[in-house]
């Protein structure tokens, strides 16, 4: 009896504790990632006069994430077999989990997608352990790529923000081309009209005017017939992606840098007296003007405020406000403007950016596929119907953005176009590439919300920069 | 027919075996790779020995999630018991409104956990959230629930308690439904009060089953994850960060696998630890409710 009670209880014991440890069973087998990288690539294999029907039969596995610019893509998708013959098969995943299950896919060292969806910011994560192809000898291979396909059309900084040479610190714009530029966003103010009307507001030109306005609008909007009306929306969540948007494009307006980089050797600069400041300042605006709740603001909750008509600006991409003013989207539809949002102090309309790209796996088996959906789907008559037929907005080429048809379409958005004229070339990645970039990033919302939560600014940015100092440098 | 019989034992053994390599196996190939410096940036390894358990135990990281992780399933456990085991003696008197309430509690159960912090969540937005506009009568509608560091664990430790009480009940319900009742009726006929009845008999009788509810619940709370990542991200700060969300950002978000699968170790240990403390306090317990029956 005693025995079995003592069995029992180990059993019990060792059961529950067996449990605790489902990242282990998520680890699979074997070191999953490959040292050696071959010099030759699965492009020049590709010899003769160009063929969209080079491939015919294959199927093309994609993994993508839920987005209106991937609605436009799947519904154009027919076009793309008519065309080349090729079969897409395809997995949608929402964004919460949408880069859990592509680290976890592209980390296990399998081919179980041949072409995914990306951000720029990832080739610095996945390009460096060789899970991404570089696509650079396919765009160079005009047997590989039609001449239709035209590279200058780019615009010349989204392509350079997926071309990275791997190295920590290095520039964008040197080395491989990890991913096309795809959609991309750029972040700006948008405003509600009615209220900036109501109380006789202009958009901010400089970063003391915005926190101004932001608390003035809070106080002020809700007992002129806008109930529960805050200033400014801004994302507060503990993630990465609270840093990328709105903060980052004022910190860079300031002149201010996340890293310096000297000697290849990276050091934290976002304790420097300046960089102490912004930070302060920023905490104070979001105080003052800010949501309640901030620090659980991610993209989604900020423009359906918008939208709500419960914030009175955004300062977040251009995408998350327009997709609140299209006609009968939400009840603030029709009274969205944009703005390129405040200068710096020497004038700079320095944004940061972000790109939804498309990558395709080194380890495909089909390479010739992927690279001709690729092609396809960064091409003009794909983008352009598109960005005509659906919200594939934000167009990364050229003749897109002066096309009359989408110029016509986005006309009606007050400022929408002007913006994106103004800070178009101003726009690029703000960021020093390197590996932990997710890791500097989230610590660096955590301190955010600390220093919003009322610690001192200074002793908690000095201890950022001396946990990445060791992690980055 | 002999050699059938003789091999009957290890087939029925199989599947328990099979079940026992697959939980097995993972497990040790994590604990070889907590000897390496595996990382998505170092994917060819070397052998580090000891060193990531040592990065683990001398980072202030890791000493601030072992706390929050401590305080949390202590709390969580705490009150899931208090009121599991309170609204067990409310059922346990049969009435028709008991029997209909039994049935509606165990409501929070069927929902995953994930989806009722979510729900919480946007119930708990100061703005919009249903939460805030009941208190507004009582000039308690401006509420920050998630934004300080206090509140932000004492409201997932209130989802958890709002997902997991009724566990405990059910436990403590048929533990009481279970008990003799012979004791009960003699201790009636010798004019015990209902204080007495319970401090003497319900409650010495029903610790087994009420440890068995607490032993489930804090090595569930140790391990939690879903509850405060889908609430909390682990913020505001490092506030609700605890052991699992630390290994989960260290291991799949920021890639370096060994170092993660390392925190994943330590939570092992401990939950291990504790429960060959709470099943041998168990055994203690058992013993004296048998005596007491």
């Amino acid at each position: 009896m005693d025995t079995h009670l003592h069995d029992r209880r180990r059993f019990l014991a060792l059961g529950a504790a067996l449990a605790a440890t489902p990242l282990l069973s998520a680890c699979g087998a074997g070191f999953g990632g490959d040292d050696s990288k071959s010099d030759g690539s699965a492009a020049d294999d590709v010899t003769g006069s160009f063929d969209w029907k080079r491939e015919k039969g294959t199927t093309v596995k994609a993994l993508l994430n839920k987005h209106p610019y991937t609605d436009a893509l799947i519904a154009d998708l027919k076009s793309f077999t008519e065309k080349t013959g090729i079969k897409v098969e395809y997995d949608v995943f929402p964004e919460d989990n949408y880069f859990d299950k592509l680290t976890v896919d592209l980390s296990s060292g399998r081919a179980s997608y041949d072409v995914f969806m990306l951000g720029a910011y990832m080739v610095w994560q996945y390009g460096p352990p060789g899970w991404l192809e570089d696509l650079g000898p396919w765009m160079r291979n005009a047997s590989a790529t039609g001449a239709e396909w035209d590279q200058a059309d780019f615009f010349p900084n989204l392509l350079q923000a997926d071309q990275w040479s791997l190295k920590a610190g290095a520039p964008l714009g040197q080395g491989g081309q990890y991913a096309l530029p795809w959609g991309w966003e750029t972040n700006v103010v948008a405003y509600n009209t009615d209220v900036f009307t109501k109380l006789g507001l202009k958009p901010a030109e400089t970063f003391d005017e915005l926190r101004e306005l932001a608390g003035a609008i809070k106080q002020k909007a809700p007992g002129a017939g806008f109930d529960g009306m805050y200033g400014i929306a801004v994302r507060g969540s503990r993630s990465w992606a609270t840093i990328h948007p709105g903060f980052m494009t004022m910190y860079a307006r300031n002149g201010l840098k996340d890293f310096t980089v000297s000697g290849g050797k990276l050091t934290p600069a976002m304790n420097t007296p300046e960089a102490v400041a912004f930070t302060e300042d920023w905490a104070g605006m979001v105080k003052q003007g800010g949501p309640p709740s901030w620090t659980s603001y991610t993209w989604y909750q900020c423009s359906s405020d918008l939208g709500a008509k419960k914030a009175g600006m955004l300062f977040d991409a251009d995408t998350a406000a327009y997709f609140q003013a299209v006609e009968g989207a939400s009840p603030a539809s029709g009274k969205i403007a944009f703005h390129p949002g405040p200068k710096g102090p020497d004038g700079s309309l320095a944004t940061n950016m972000w790109i939804w790209s498309l990558g395709m796996n080194a380890k495909s088996k089909k390479k010739s596929a992927s690279w001709l959906f690729l092609q396809w789907a960064t091409g003009k008559e794909h983008l352009l119907k598109s960005a005509i037929t659906h919200n594939h907005i934000d167009p990364v080429r050229k003749s897109i953005a002066d096309a009359a048809d989408y110029k016509d379409k986005m006309g009606h958005l007050p400022g929408f176009i002007d913006t994106f004229e103004t800070v178009v070339d101003q726009t690029k990645i703000q960021f020093t590439p390197q590996a932990q970039f997710f890791d500097a990033t989230t610590s660096w919302a955590a301190a955010l919300q600390e220093i919003y939560g009322g610690q001192g600014a200074k002793s908690v940015l000095d201890g950022l920069a001396g946990d990445l100092a060791d992690k980055v440098g | 027919m002999g050699w059938r019989l003789a091999l009957r034992p290890y087939v029925l053994i199989v599947p328990a075996l099979l079940l026992t390599c697959g939980i097995l196996y993972p497990f040790g190939l994590g604990l070889y790779y907590t000897l390496f410096d595996f990382s998505a940036s170092k994917p060819q390894p070397d052998m580090v020995r000891f060193e990531n358990y040592e990065t683990v135990f001398t980072q202030e990281a890791f000493w601030n999630s072992a706390w929050v992780t401590v305080l949390y399933a202590v709390g969580a456990a705490a009150v899931e018991t208090v009121l599991g085991v309170a609204v067990a003696l409310l059922l346990h008197r049969s009435t028709i409104v008991g029997r209909i309430l039994e049935k509606i509690l165990i409501l929070p159960l069927m929902i995953a956990p994930v989806i009722a912090a979510i729900i919480w969540k946007l119930m708990l937005q100061p703005s919009v959230g249903v939460v805030n506009y009941l208190l507004r009568p009582f000039g308690l509608g401006g509420v920050q629930w998630t934004d300080t560091p206090t509140g932000a664990l004492l409201s997932s430790i209130a989802v958890d308690v709002w997902v997991y009480t009724p566990f405990v009940a059910i436990l403590a319900l048929a533990g009481l439904r279970s008990l003799p009742t012979s004791p009960f009726e003699a201790a009636a006929v010798d004019g015990a009060g209902w204080w007495y009845t319970f401090r003497r008999l319900t409650l010495p009788m029903l610790w087994p089953y009420v440890l068995v509810a607490v032993i489930f619940r804090f090595m569930d709370s140790l391990k939690v994850f879903d509850i405060i990542y889908a609430l909390t991200e682990g913020g505001p700060g490092d506030s609700t960060v605890v052991l699992q969300i630390r290994a989960y950002l260290e291991a799949i978000r920021f890639q370096r696998y060994s170092f993660g699968i390392s925190y994943t170790i330590v939570l092992w240990a401990v939950v291990y630890l504790a429960a060959m403390v709470l099943v041998k306090h168990l055994g203690k317990i058992q013993r004296k409710a048998a005596e007491v029956k």
